[in-house]
C-alpha cells in the first residue's frame, strides 16, 4: 500500500498533538523550573491552545490517517468536555497537592496524557484507536490514583482500580478481537456498512464480540454490576483525582460506547434487552447504595455509578435524540460533578479532614458561599429545576418514552426520587444541622474560587438556556465521511 | 514450509551439542557428592536463609524500560525491511517513534532512577 | 510433517498452559508460561505468520515475562502463601465461565470456514503474508496513526512507573 499524503492531516490532531507536546515539556522542565505553578499554569495554557485548535473545526467534519482519525463534531464537542475536565482539576488540585505534600510535575503531565488518549478515544471509529486511546486514558489513572505514596488506601485505590482496569482491558480487546474476526475489520464504518453481511455469516462471533466490548467499557464507566472497585478507588485516591476519575474517563468511556453501539453495532437488535438491565441495575444500585454511606466521596462514588445508569438509559433508547442527549447530560454532569468535587476538594484539603458527610456540619455559618454552591451542585445532581441536571434527565427520559422505552423511563424517574434523600442530606447537614463544634475554617484560593465560579455558571447556564446547547449536542451527531 | 526445515534441524544439532558436552561430561568426570559439597557457593561464608528474598522495586524499572525498548526494536525489523519502498516518510514516522521514546529514556534517567546508589 | 510439527506444537502449548496453573510456585509458573508461548509461536509459522511469531518470542517469552519474573520476585510471593480463599459462588462460576467459553470455542470452529469476506482477505494476501515486510507496509501506512499512539503508550508507561518507584525525602528517612 503506497502512503497517501493526502490523508495525513496534522491539523486533525492538532489538539491532541498541542497536549502531549505540553506534557512531555512539563516532564522536562520539572527538572529545571523550581516553580510549580508555572507548569501548572503551561498545563493549563495547553489545554486552552487545544481548545483553541480545536473549535474551528465545528461544522466541517474530516477524516484522516485512512480512516483511522475522524474530526467530527461529535468528537469536538467530547474534546471540550475533556478539556474542561482536565483544565478544572488542574485549578483545583494545586492547593490540595501541596498541603499534603504530593505535588509534583508529573502530576500535570500524566493529566494531560490522559486527556489526550481520551480525545483519541472520542475521535475515531476504529476499535484499534479506541483500545490505545483507552489505555494512554487508563495508565496515567492508574498512577494518579496511588499518587499519595505515603497514604495506605490511596495505594489500594491505585492496585484495585489497576487490577479491576487492566482485567477489563482484556476482556475489551478479547471482544474487540471477535468483532474483527467476524468481520475482518476493525473500522466501525466497515462494519455498519456490510452488517447484514456479517450478521448472516457470524453471527455467534459477533455478539460475544460485541458483548465482551460493552463489559469491557462497563467496567470504565462503572456500570452494575461492574461497579465493585468504584467506592474504594474513590474514597481512596486523592479527592481533585477523584474529582477528574469520576467526570472524564466516564464521558470518554460513553463517547466509545455512543460510537460503538448507536454507530457501528446500530443494526444489532437483540442487543437492546441486555443494555435495558444494564441501565436498571446501574441506576437502581447506585442510587439505594449511596443512601447509607456517611463518606461523601464514597458517597459521589455511587451517585456517579447512579448517573452512568440514566446515560446508559440513553444508550438504551437510541437514535439521534438519545445521543445528542446523553452527550448534554455529560458535558452538563462535568460541571455540576466537578463543582461539588471543588467543594470537597477545599474542605479536604485540610490535613484533618476524612470527608465525612457530618464535617459538613457548620459550613453554612462559616462559609456561606461555599454552602450555598454546594447546595447548588446537590440540586443539580438531584435533578431540581433550574439546574442543568434537571433538564439532562428530561431530555434523556423524554427521549426514552419517545423510543417506546416507557418502563425505563419510569424506573429512571423512581431512582431521582430516590437519589433526592441522599442528596439533600448533605445540604440539610450543612445548613441546618447544629454544629457540634465550630467548622474548621478553609482557606480559598484564586483558583479553587475560579472553579466555584464556572461550575456553578455552567450549571446554570446549561440549565436556564438549555436549548443551545442542546442544539449544540444534536449537531454533534457523528456526521461520518 | 520447507526454509524451515534448517531451522529445525539447526535447532536439533544446537541442541544435541549441549546435551552431547554434558553426556561426555558425566562420563568423565568424578561423582562424590557430600553435603558440604551440595551447599550454595557463597564466598566461603556458610549460607543463610534460602535464595527468596524480596527483589529491590528497582529491579521492576529496568525490566520495564527493557519491555519498552523491546517492542521499539520488534517494530525497527519490519520497519527496516521495508525501508526500501517507503523511503522519507517511514523514516520520519520512525523518528517520531524513538524521539518520543527516547524522550521518555530521558526523563527516566534525569529522575535517577537508572542510577543504582 | 506440517501436520506432525502441529500437533507436537498443541500439545507442548496446552501442557505448557495446564502445568502452569497447576503450580504453586509463581515462578515456575512463568517458566511453563514461556513454553506455552514458543509453542504457539511456532503455531503462528506455520500459519505464515512469521511477524506475530518473531514478536510473541522477541517481547512475550523474552521481555515481558522477565518482568513478570521480577514483579514475582519484588512481591516475594512463594507458593505456600497462595492459602485458597474461596466463596461459595467460586465453584458454579468458573464451571459456568469454563463451559460457556468451550461452547463459544466449538461454535467458532463451526464457523471457521470464514464465509465471504475472510476469504476474499485470504485469496488477496500474497504468500508471504505475515513476513515482515508485509506487515511494515501496512503497519507504516494504514496503521501509522496508531503505530504513533503506541509510543505515547509506551512513554506514559515509562513515566508512571518513574514515579512510582521514586524514592522521596519520607522514603529516605525510613530507610528503603
Amino acid at each position: 500500500m503506497d502512503l497517501k499524503l493526502a490523508t495525513i492531516d496534522l491539523g486533525l490532531i492538532a489538539p491532541e498533538i498541542i497536549i502531549a507536546a505540553v506534557a512531555m515539556l512539563i516532564l522536562l522542565l520539572g527538572n529545571v523550573v523550581r516553580r510549580r505553578t508555572i507548569l501548572a499554569y503551561f498545563g493549563l495554557f495547553g489545554l486552552v491552545a487545544a481548545l483553541l485548535t480545536a473549535l474551528p473545526r465545528w461544522g466541517n467534519p474530516a477524516s484522516g490517517f485512512y480512516g483511522m482519525v475522524q474530526a467530527d463534531n461529535f468528537a469536538i464537542f467530547f474534546k471540550i468536555i475533556f478539556i474542561i475536565a482536565a483544565g478544572l482539576t488542574i485549578l483545583m488540585a494545586r492547593r490540595y497537592l501541596i498541603s499534603h505534600e504530593i505535588e509534583s510535575p508529573e502530576f500535570y503531565a500524566l493529566l494531560l496524557f490522559s486527556a489526550v488518549g481520551m480525545m483519541v478515544m472520542a475521535a475515531t471509529s476504529d476499535l484499534v484507536v479506541i483500545f490505545l486511546g483507552l489505555e494512554i486514558m487508563s495508565v496515567p489513572l492508574y498512577v494518579m490514583a496511588a499518587f499519595a505514596r505515603h497514604d495506605v488506601s490511596s495505594n489500594e485505590a491505585g492496585i484495585k482500580y489497576f487490577i479491576m482496569g487492566a482485567f477489563a482491558s482484556g476482556i475489551l480487546i478479547y471482544g474487540i478481537a471477535l468483532v474483527y474476526g467476524a468481520t475482518g475489520t476493525t473500522d466501525l464504518r466497515r462494519i455498519l456498512a456490510d452488517w447484514g453481511f456479517f450478521e448472516m455469516h457470524s453471527q455467534l462471533f459477533l455478539y460475544s464480540g460485541a458483548i465482551l466490548v460493552l463489559i469491557g467499557f462497563g467496567f470504565k464507566v462503572a456500570a452494575v454490576p461492574f461497579h465493585m472497585w468504584v467506592p474504594d478507588v474513590y474514597q481512596g485516591a486523592p479527592t481533585p483525582v477523584t474529582a477528574f476519575f469520576s467526570v472524564a474517563p466516564k464521558a470518554a468511556g460513553f463517547a466509545a460506547l455512543l460510537r460503538i453501539f448507536t454507530y457501528g453495532f446500530a443494526d444489532m437488535s437483540q442487543l437492546w434487552a441486555i443494555l435495558w438491565i444494564l441501565a436498571v441495575l446501574t441506576m437502581t444500585v447506585g442510587n439505594i447504595l449511596a443512601i447509607f454511606q456517611d463518606n461523601i466521596k464514597r458517597m459521589l462514588a455511587y451517585s456517579s455509578i447512579a448517573h452512568a445508569g440514566y446515560i446508559l438509559v440513553a444508550l438504551t433508547a437510541g437514535g439521534d435524540g438519545a445521543v445528542s442527549s446523553a452527550a448534554y447530560y455529560l458535558l452538563a454532569y462535568t460541571f455540576f460533578n466537578l463543582g461539588a468535587f471543588a467543594v470537597i476538594t477545599l474542605i479536604d484539603t485540610r490535613n484533618s479532614s476524612t470527608a465525612q458527610i457530618d464535617e459538613m456540619q457548620g459550613l453554612s455559618g462559616r462559609h456561606p458561599f461555599l454552602a450555598a454552591v454546594l447546595a447548588l451542585f446537590m440540586f443539580a445532581l438531584a435533578g431540581f429545576p433550574p439546574t442543568a441536571g434537571f433538564m439532562g434527565k428530561f431530555y434523556i427520559f423524554s427521549e426514552a418514552i419517545k423510543n417506546g422505552y416507557i418502563g425505563l423511563a419510569i424506573i429512571g424517574v423512581m431512582n431521582s426520587f430516590v437519589s433526592v434523600y441522599y442528596y439533600l442530606r448533605v445540604v440539610v447537614v450543612s445548613f441546618f444541622a447544629r454544629p457540634n463544634k465550630e467548622f474548621e475554617a478553609v482557606s480559598y484560593t484564586p483558583a479553587i474560587f475560579i472553579v466555584l465560579v464556572i461550575t456553578a455558571a455552567g450549571t446554570l447556564i446549561l440549565g436556564i438556556l438549555p436549548g443551545y446547547w442542546l442544539s449544540l449536542a444534536r449537531a454533534g451527531i457523528f456526521q461520518f465521511l | 514450509m520447507s526454509e524451515y526445515l534448517a531451522v529445525l534441524v539447526f535447532l536439533g544439532v544446537g541442541i544435541g551439542m549441549v546435551l552431547f558436552t554434558f553426556f561426555l561430561a558425566r562420563l568423565i568426570r568424578p561423582a562424590h557428592p557430600y553435603k558440604a559439597k551440595n551447599q550454595s557457593y557463597e564466598s566461603a561464608e556458610k549460607p543463610i536463609g534460602d535464595a527468596w528474598v524480596q527483589f529491590n522495586n528497582r529491579f521492576y524499572i529496568f525490566a520495564l524500560m527493557f519491555v519498552v525498548f523491546d517492542v521499539e526494536a520488534v517494530f525497527l525489523f519490519p520497519w527496516a525491511v521495508a525501508f526500501g519502498q517507503l523511503g522519507l516518510y517511514a523514516l520520519i514516522e520512525m523518528v517520531i517513534f524513538i524521539a518520543v521514546l527516547l524522550f521518555g529514556l530521558l526523563y527516566a534517567w534525569k529522575k535517577g532512577v537508572l542510577k543504582w546508589v | 510433517m506440517e501436520l506432525i510439527i502441529f500437533y507436537l506444537a498443541a500439545v507442548v502449548a496446552v501442557g505448557g498452559g495446564l502445568m502452569m496453573i497447576m503450580q504453586r510456585n509463581p515462578v515456575a509458573s512463568v517458566l511453563y508460561l514461556i513454553v506455552t508461548l514458543v509453542a504457539i509461536a511456532v503455531m503462528f509459522v506455520q500459519l505464515n505468520a512469521v511477524f506475530v511469531g518473531a514478536l510473541l518470542i522477541i517481547v512475550y517469552a523474552g521481555a515481558i515475562l522477565v518482568l513478570f519474573l521480577f514483579v514475582i520476585m519484588l512481591l516475594n510471593l512463594r507458593g505456600e502463601k497462595f492459602a485458597e480463599k474461596r466463596t461459595r459462588l467460586d465453584r458454579p462460576t468458573r464451571i459456568i465461565l469454563a463451559v460457556a467459553f468451550i461452547l463459544e470455542l466449538l461454535a467458532m470452529f463451526k464457523q471457521v470456514a470464514f464465509p465471504g469476506r475472510m476469504d476474499e482477505l485470504m485469496v488477496q494476501a500474497s504468500p508471504d503474508f505475515g513476513g515482515a515486510r508485509p506487515v511494515a507496509e501496512l503497519l507504516y501506512t494504514k496503521y501509522l496513526f496508531p503505530f504513533e499512539l503506541t509510543s505515547i503508550l509506551l512513554l506514559v508507561a515509562i513515566v508512571g512507573a518513574v514515579v512510582m518507584a521514586r524514592r522521596d525525602e519520607k522514603d529516605k528517612k525510613r530507610g528503603i
